[in-house]
């Protein structure tokens, strides 16, 4: 089906006939960036870091051959099974393999951009194989069946008010209540109740550590934790590109990616699987989908360093005025605008995006 | 030829002249009072921290806290005469109403409150991520600086899950309001043993 | 005492407890960008009497014309051929190139390239210089003898910033510092004032005020609110274009803020 887009100009032209709403999401958003700012003041060694960090993945990128193979040696010997994709729809065959091996409907799944970019969801709807997203942010705009706005903070363009009613209509919570502790309560129930009921969990990757096979999932609300540790099935699904050489490394990665990110220390949950849990079945999806090629080109190569903490989001004055849905990627934003496979385009406005993200330093 | 050879011949063919390995190991600080560091970062995450004398301490502290018929499930030796321990009757999905389950961290980390422990410490692995509060025992001198030293203490040991846990889990996806108890606990104390 | 400045050519003499220049020897061309040339002259008069008044020999090239910049930026570099060849024939024989534009100055500095005299455009992306690093880097001024009894704001062009490093960015985790404030807070009676972000760009953009106007817009009424809010009287910059952008908006609210580029307030008695 060919979808007639609108530009982005004309995209950002109607989220900006409501100003109010405008300065709102802007604040929103320069606020997390201030707390970002707050965090990162805080680490006497923060450029050094963003410098050894931009430096570990240079060398990734120049080893990615032999670093991935070194990592499925290692994860076959956990015991967890390795798959290759070569796009998006292998990868999206791949993972309904696995579902539809263990006869199941119903699954969990915690955050994962790679999902995003695949168009997972769709497809095993297509499969009559209901997903359900189980990180706060990514249900709230997967019950308004809307992308997700913002890689870190999804529903970053969403009302307290418009969320209570989005809940009033699809989890019975009484009309007219806003409160975010409340709403919350109300997704923790009715998320609950899907995760003791999820027999298979799909979960993102942050970091693979190619010494040890193991891969680290970054959460604050322990959603993937719970999805992975109630489920017989974990499958993860990663880019190929989120490979780090050694375990040790993770100490600056993960020094960076929260600060970066909301301003934390780190998140809640750094989750290390190595091996799957007794009587357990787990399963990796290595995902190429544009990034060998992207890696030819020493224009844009740079971009498969990115971490996913979203800092360039907050700091962007054009995102932050014109909102994650007026960009066409799965990926929003300024990151988004350069991530998409097979994109060779980029916005020329401005770079402080640039000075925040932690992997491209100088 | 396979996904697998395919996409590995694309890197091989276009992955840049190699690049060298930095030092992973640029840039420390020392925090001052490890211990002070440690509850004043757990603190600002959410969680709580109590300096304990003994096992004796911690019991009557959970006791307090948690009031019978608060049911509280324990993987802790050192705490076993006062506490049920944690045993097989159990089905991950029991321990949803479980306030608090008591467990055992390898080590805390200064600069972020963070506590690490793997699935031995574990009992079950559900257990920290679907119990309503959660509290956690690390010594004194198990508090080390930064994450570089977290991980020279992990070093190349093997597990099945390795975690880092970081106060109550929470979530600001609405509006960007703190909630503590996202999913997961709804608090998380960690006792810090002299 | 008598210093010299590395890598510049310039002596500095030391004299009654402050530098003064001995730049006789340096031969300094006038890169003026065309919109100032049209729109703004005053800024580019300003430019060439602050320059002289510290004794730096200027001439400037009557052939020059418009560096290429909106063509390059809009992806028709190749088209801007013609640019790059007249700006390199106006341009090589200087020992700098002095311009009163940050964004201009990248534009060269980044992209000044010719087929057949990469040599020379070389040269020129390594001399060319914006008129407030040149006064502070190259002709190393600690001391002007200007006034401006105003509270000023000044506007940080993201060019100037992040491409030509003028000033520190605010993400950095660097000790801060700011060329054009160090030459602003040299100018007697003049009130520098604070703004809530200090770098965030205005919006202009070039072309991009016209592709994207409604962002481009809202990011130039916030930026005016920015400096309305803390009471600046006139919003200065380093670049006329951004100021052109802000100046639209003040004018649309009959807002009695008005911009100044730079080069009149280091100018102003």
């Amino acid at each position: 089906m060919y979808v007639q887009h609108k530009s982005h100009a004309q995209l950002a032209e109607q989220f900006n006939r409501d100003a109010k709403r405008v300065d709102w999401h802007d604040e929103t958003l320069w606020l997390v960036r201030i707390k970002r700012d707050r965090a990162a003041s805080q680490v006497a060694e923060w450029e050094q870091l963003r410098e050894a960090a931009s430096q570990i993945k240079n060398n990734v990128l120049s080893n990615l051959h032999d670093y991935l193979l070194q990592f499925e040696q290692h994860a076959l010997a956990n015991g967890i099974h390795v798959h290759w994709a070569a796009d998006a729809t292998e990868h999206n065959e791949i993972v309904h393999a696995i579902i539809r091996k263990h006869n199941i409907n119903h699954i969990v799944k915690s955050k994962s951009m790679l999902t995003e970019e695949c168009g997972l969801n769709e497809y095993l709807h297509g499969q009559d194989i209901e997903v359900i997203d189980t990180d706060l942010g990514e249900r709230i705009v997967q019950l308004a069946k809307e992308p997700p706005s913002h890689i870190v903070l999804p529903c970053i363009h969403w009302k307290k008010e418009e969320i209570g009613e989005l809940f009033h209509q699809h989890l019975g919570t009484p009309k007219g209540n806003a409160d975010p502790q409340f709403l919350t309560a109300a997704a923790r129930a009715h998320l609950r109740e899907h995760f003791l009921a999820g027999k298979l969990a799909i979960t993102g990757v942050n970091f693979a550590v190619a010494e040890t096979g193991e891969v680290v999932v970054c959460t604050n609300e322990g959603n993937a934790d719970l999805g992975v540790q109630l489920a017989d099935v974990h499958i993860a699904c990663m880019g190929i590109e989120k490979i780090i050489p050694q375990r040790k490394h993770l100490a600056i990665f993960l020094r960076l990616l929260a600060r970066s990110a909301t301003g934390q220390p780190i998140t809640t949950y750094s989750s290390h699987f190595q091996k799957p849990r007794e009587g357990q079945e787990m399963h990796i999806v290595l995902v190429d989908n544009g990034r060998s090629r992207r890696l030819a080109s020493d224009d844009f190569r740079n971009v498969l360093k990115c971490i996913r903490c979203g800092a360039c989001f907050n700091t962007c004055p054009v995102y932050r005025r014109s909102g994650g849905h007026s960009y066409h990627t799965a990926v929003a934003g300024p990151i988004g605008s350069i991530l998409a496979p097979g994109l060779d385009t980029i916005y020329l406005l401005p770079l402080p995006c640039v000075g925040r993200a932690p992997m491209f330093a100088r | 030829m396979s996904s697998r050879e395919k996409i590995l011949a694309a890197l091989k063919q276009n992955q840049p002249a190699r690049q060298p390995l930095p030092d992973a190991h640029t840039g420390r600080t020392q925090p001052g009072n490890l211990k002070e560091k440690f509850i004043q970062a757990l603190t600002d995450i959410g969680g709580k921290a109590v300096e304990a004398q003994g096992w004796k301490a911690i019991a009557a502290a959970l006791r307090e806290a948690f009031p019978a018929p608060a049911q509280i499930i324990n993987t802790i030796p050192g705490l076993n005469s006062e506490f049920e321990i944690l045993s097989s009757k159990f089905h991950p999905h029991d321990f949803r109403n479980v306030s608090p389950a008591i467990l055992q961290g390898q080590f805390g980390v200064a600069e972020n409150g963070a506590v690490w422990l793997t699935n031995e410490q574990m009992g079950d692995q559900a257990l920290p991520y679907i119990c309503e509060h959660l509290a956690l025992i690390i010594s004194q001198r198990d508090i080390i600086p930064t994450l570089h030293e977290a991980y020279d203490r992990i070093s190349n040991s093997t597990y099945r899950l390795g975690a880092f846990i970081a106060g109550p889990s929470k979530t600001a996806d609405i509006e960007q309001s703190l909630v503590l108890g996202a999913h997961g606990p709804k608090s998380l104390t960690v006792f810090i043993l002299d | 005492m008598e210093l010299i400045l590395k890598n510049t050519g310039v002596n500095r003499i030391f004299v009654d407890g402050r530098f003064s220049y001995n730049l006789i020897d340096m031969n300094v061309g006038l890169f003026i960008p065309c919109y100032i040339d049209q729109l703004y002259p005053q800024v580019g008069i300003a430019t060439l009497e602050l320059l002289e008044k510290h004794g730096v020999k200027v001439s400037y090239p009557a052939n020059q014309t418009c560096c290429g910049q909106p063509m390059a930026n809009s992806g028709f570099e190749h088209l801007a051929h013609n640019c790059n060849r007249n700006f390199i024939n106006s341009f090589a024989s200087f020992d700098y190139i002095v311009c009163p534009s940050g964004s201009c100055t990248l534009h060269i500095k980044e992209h000044l390239h010719d087929a057949k005299l990469e040599a020379e455009a070389t040269e020129i992306r390594k001399r060319i210089f914006e008129l407030t690093e040149f006064l502070t880097d190259v002709v190393g001024i600690q001391h002007l003898n200007a006034r401006f009894p105003h509270k000023v704001g000044i506007h940080q062009s993201c060019h100037g910033l992040r491409g030509l490093h003028l000033a520190q960015m605010s993400e950095l985790m660097a000790a801060p510092f700011s060329k054009p404030g160090q030459l602003l807070r040299q100018v007697q009676d003049l009130e520098l004032i604070s703004l809530d972000r200090k770098d965030e760009c205005c919006g202009f953009g070039g072309t991009f005020s016209v592709f994207e106007e409604a962002v481009s817009v809202k990011m130039g009424q916030d930026r005016v609110a920015d400096h309305v809010n803390h009471e600046a009287e006139y919003i200065t910059g380093v670049d006329m274009s951004c100021l052109m952008h802000l100046d639209g908006i003040l004018k649309r609210k009959k807002s009695p803020v008005k911009v100044i580029h730079i080069a009149e307030i280091l100018n102003s008695k």
